[in-house]
């Protein structure tokens, strides 16, 4: 149970086409992400998905059934929102219990659902308040736990952890990685935050525009990007994009060297530049390089903490077998 | 606006109108108090400069045992109740129609909140006149049309004519302030509850309605504030005829048909009282609602 399909599905709003044809597979037990910029149409794919939007053509399957005209409640998914949107006046357990009273299931069943998914989100505690009187994390652990006892065929997260402060997300996102470990059921994750794509991640779609750009495991994007985009998308700090002379030296239009393949010399390197500023995390450290006479700004990961500082002079190599190739169009050569 | 100084200057410049106020409302509340203890009848030749006689409690006693009294009371209830009742339902579902994008949204909007600003005599007698005048009015045109007998609105359904006035003047009111509390209604957690297997009137009951239980709360509260006043609207239909009676119209009737201050000074005593108690239980509702 889980498989979701998407058949040449487009969507478009009045005569802007915000999804152009497309066609996409959501295996059974994946955790699938969406992730791209703002605007890319992620959230929108995530809805058409839910229901809560009418598909303009095409097809959605949901366990080889197809699903494109059923109401969202018939579809069998459940959906976390970015706000939560839990029901204010009702009580924590009156709005886990929601869904299932609406299903008109009997309330020894409902009970004795609730009780479990209380236990498995740690929400025990503060069952009988109301959502106005919990912290962030707390409610989305009740928004999840509204999710969890329809045990649906698939979740649907748009965007879940974005209200919540950075040590929380940290968090949160460890608990839902364990809960899809745990469940086994089909997930897809709306982001625009690429570590919680990589981190989460069975399976990641990134997009922009509506379209989508590749399609892969986490560390197969960051190995072969398929275009410049998800090259410049995925990795953390970004990857360095030159183009000109020095890519026509590897026969590209543009080469791409992550900020961790390159390594510091002492005296001269293949590429010299001046540090500009030096961000110190302790475990690495980065570095802007300027003056270069590659164009474009370079970053640098140096391992530990490198004492250089801002002005000096400093050598660069780049691992040659860890570069990336592109074409005019910015396609990945091979 | 927080040293000494400015705060005692704030408090001398705002002393003229505290103390104008309270003037405003002592003067008027402390003379009613004193005329409902005494026998005032200026056409008898009392007086305040040749000084009123005490007579205690008699004209409470009096206002009570009146056979008219009670169903006053009753009527005010009746009439309260019934306009709450009808601006609440319309209302709301006046607010829900309001807040789906329509062409000329604007316009219609405007043209919902005009009844409220029509004077009360005004609609009143474009009501009496117009809408319910046996012979000439459009609702009797409308019930010829269909072959029935026309009635006489306002001499056979006399307390429901002043109820549906009253509700058409207080209906764009509610609506106002329901509209704005439905706009304020998030909209991820109606596709919430769609999600989760609610049917449109679940959702209105389980999350639409309970979203709006302050706003009508506060429309309960003002309403019931002005409508327990109500007096053009009966004055120029029916003259308290009918069982048109209100509290507030047998205190009128009393001080100037009858020319007995007194009397209906002591009337307006228990009117106080009545706001008070009716005003007790909406704040125990309101209080409850504000949590």
């Amino acid at each position: 149970m889980g498989q979701i399909e998407l058949k040449q599905v487009t969507k478009s709003f009045g005569n802007t086409q915000v999804i152009p044809p497309l066609d996409l597979t959501i295996h059974e037990g994946e955790f699938t992400v969406f992730v791209g910029p703002s605007g890319c149409g992620k959230s929108t794919l995530l809805r058409l998905i839910a229901g809560l939007e009418d598909i303009s053509s095409g097809h959605i399957e949901i366990d080889g059934t197809d699903a494109t005209s059923l109401v969202p409640a018939k579809r069998g998914l459940a959906m976390v929102f970015q706000s939560y949107a839990l029901y204010p006046h009702m009580s924590v357990r009156k709005n886990i219990a929601f869904p299932l009273k609406m299903a008109k299931m009997d309330q020894a069943e409902i009970d004795k659902r609730v009780n479990a998914a209380a236990e498995v989100l740690n929400l025990k505690d503060y069952i009988d308040r109301r959502p106005g009187q919990l912290s962030g994390g707390q409610r989305q652990r009740v928004a999840i736990g509204r999710a969890i006892v329809r045990e649906p065929s698939a979740f649907l997260f748009d965007e879940p952890l974005s209200n919540l402060d950075a040590a929380l997300r940290v968090g949160m996102r460890l608990e839902i990685s364990e809960l899809h470990k745990r469940l086994k059921t089909t997930m897809v994750y709306v982001t625009h935050d690429q570590v919680e794509a990589m981190t989460m991640a069975d399976k990641i779609v990134v997009l922009q525009a509506g379209v989508i750009e590749q399609i892969g495991s986490p560390l197969e994007l960051y190995r072969t990007p398929r275009n410049v985009f998800v090259a410049g998308f995925i990795g953390s700090p970004k990857m360095n994009l030159i183009t000109g002379e020095e890519a026509a030296k590897y026969d590209a239009h543009t080469i791409g060297v992550r900020p961790e393949h390159i390594d510091v010399v002492d005296g001269e390197g293949e590429w010299n530049g001046t540090v500009g500023v030096a961000e110190h995390l302790g475990s690495d450290t980065f570095f802007h390089i300027h003056n270069t006479g590659l164009g474009e700004m370079l970053t640098v990961r140096a391992i530990g903490d490198v004492s250089l500082k801002h002005g000096d002079k400093i050598g660069l190599n780049p691992r040659k077998n860890e570069m990336h190739r592109f074409d005019a169009a910015g396609l990945r050569i091979a | 606006m927080a040293t000494k100084a400015s705060r005692s200057a704030a408090r001398i410049m705002m002393a003229p109108a505290v103390v104008l106020l309270l003037g405003w409302m002592l003067v008027p509340l402390i003379l009613t108090l004193w005329f409902s203890f005494t026998k005032y009848l200026p056409m008898r030749g009392d007086s305040i400069e040749r000084g009123l006689d005490w007579v205690g409690f008699d004209n409470y006693a009096r206002f009570l045992s009146s056979s008219a009294f009670w169903p006053s009371v009753q009527t005010t209830l009746v009439m309260v109740g019934g306009v709450l009742i009808i601006t609440l339902v319309f209302g709301i579902l006046l607010a829900m129609l309001l807040d789906q994008p329509i062409w000329g949204q604007g316009i219609v909007r405007i043209l919902v909140i005009a009844p409220f600003f029509v004077m009360p005599t005004v609609s009143a007698l474009v009501w009496k006149n117009m809408m319910m005048d046996p012979v000439n009015g459009i609702f009797s045109h409308l019930w010829r049309f269909f072959g029935a007998e026309p009635i006489a609105w306002l001499q056979d359904a006399s307390l429901t004519s002043i109820i549906m006035i009253a509700s058409w003047q207080w209906l764009p009111f509610a609506t106002l302030i329901l509209l704005t509390a439905i706009q304020s209604l998030d909209s991820e957690q109606l596709e919430a509850a769609e999600i989760d297997g609610a049917s449109p009137l679940s959702r209105f009951f389980y999350i639409v309605l309970p979203h709006l239980g302050r706003a009508i709360t506060i429309v309960t509260l003002i309403q019931t504030i002005f409508l327990l006043s109500i007096f053009a609207e009966i004055f120029v239909t029916t003259g308290g005829a009918f069982g048109t009676r209100t509290l507030t119209f047998l205190i009128f009737q009393r001080v100037i048909d009858s020319q007995n201050i007194g009397l209906g000074s002591a009337g307006g005593v228990y009117a106080i009282i009545l706001a008070n108690i009716v005003a007790i239980f909406l704040m125990r509702i309101v209080g409850k609602n504000l949590d």
